[in-house]
């Protein structure tokens, strides 16, 4: 039996220290969060700066774009103070999310810990920088205006629990959806294996789930992407509280 | 009830959550696509508003699909 969880183990390649009791791993996870780095630094610097640009600066270019284009219509030319922040998140989880549809490779954005991370980085940047800027008017997000004041203690409740319900969706959402995408193609690759050993029969049986795999694939990398937009997005929503916190 | 057989039991039931959000997405983007074919040149800048509604719909299900695998795998 195919196990569609073992993808998502976490290796030990050495050890770094100890804390305590607790040891310092140096993981398979750690590897690709480097090699992702790595990789997002080759495209950035090794970009060029030509005035007419060729492939690869193209490709720099037009993220660059793509990431300040969304800050600019989420929060505001204001915004675009935060754009290394948003524009680190953006290629971070859109690299690795596509560097994890690899075969045998590994996903980082798989596990809930390093997702967790990234929506508590971005919830304590709003929440230090909306108090740093606007002082205790912040407060005025959760108050929005022309509510009759007789439902407004409900109002201002759900708006507190919205609020703080941010770092979860924010950071399940990532991990849920290349989790459960992983899982599904693993699924599904298992059943052209399973067909596979039933013989001939199975091996024209097998073509079946094989052409759906390559479809799931595809799939998967739009979801990569999308993710990785969507992330930023929110990104640039939950800033612009930050920047403009009356409604 | 055998405690697994629960547990898978659960794990389907709470799947069917994810009905209601499929059932979300679409209308996001069917009411996208009707109004981006009514007015094609107003469509580029609803873009972002369409991708955070479909966002935030999209979580609710897969809450639902999280509590499946949760049982299916964690507990």
């Amino acid at each position: 039996m195919i196990d569609p969880i073992h993808q998502f183990n976490i290796d030990k390649i050495f050890t770094i220290g100890h804390i305590g009791n607790q040891e310092i791993a140096f993981t398979n996870s750690s590897a690709y969060m480097f090699g992702t780095v790595a990789l997002i630094s080759l495209l950035m610097i090794g970009a060029g700066r030509k005035l007419v640009p060729d492939r690869f600066q193209s490709m720099a270019e037009i993220s660059y774009e793509f990431v300040a284009n969304t800050l600019r219509s989420n929060a505001g030319a204001e915004g675009m103070k935060f754009f290394p922040l948003v524009f680190s998140l953006f290629m971070f989880i859109c690299v690795s999310n596509i560097v994890g549809i690899i075969p045998y490779t590994f996903t980082i954005s798989s596990h809930i810990i390093v997702t967790a991370a990234l929506a508590l980085l971005v919830f304590f940047t709003v929440l230090v920088y909306g108090f740093y800027k606007n002082g205790l008017k912040f407060f005025k997000l959760f108050v929005p205006s022309g509510v009759p004041i007789v439902i407004l203690p409900l109002v201002v409740a759900i708006e507190i629990i919205s609020f703080l319900s941010r770092p979860v969706s924010h950071s399940v959402r990532l991990f849920a959806n290349m989790l459960a995408g992983h899982i599904t193609l693993k699924v599904f690759a298992s059943f052209v294996t399973m067909l596979g050993a039933f013989g001939i029969a199975g091996w024209f049986g097998a073509v079946l789930p094989l052409a759906l795999t390559v479809a799931l694939t595809a799939l998967e990398l739009l979801v990569a992407f999308l993710q990785a937009y969507v992330f930023a997005i929110l990104t640039c929503i939950y800033l612009n509280d930050a920047l403009h916190p009356g409604h | 009830m055998d405690p697994i057989a629960a547990k898978y039991i659960g794990a389907g039931i709470a799947c069917i959550g994810m009905g209601g959000a499929g059932a979300g997405v679409g209308i996001i983007f069917g009411n996208y696509l009707a109004a981006a074919v009514r007015n094609p040149s107003a469509a580029q800048g609803q873009f972002g508003n369409l991708i955070f509604g479909f966002a935030v719909t999209e979580a609710l299900g897969i809450f639902s699909l999280l509590v499946a695998l949760l049982l299916l795998f964690a507990l």
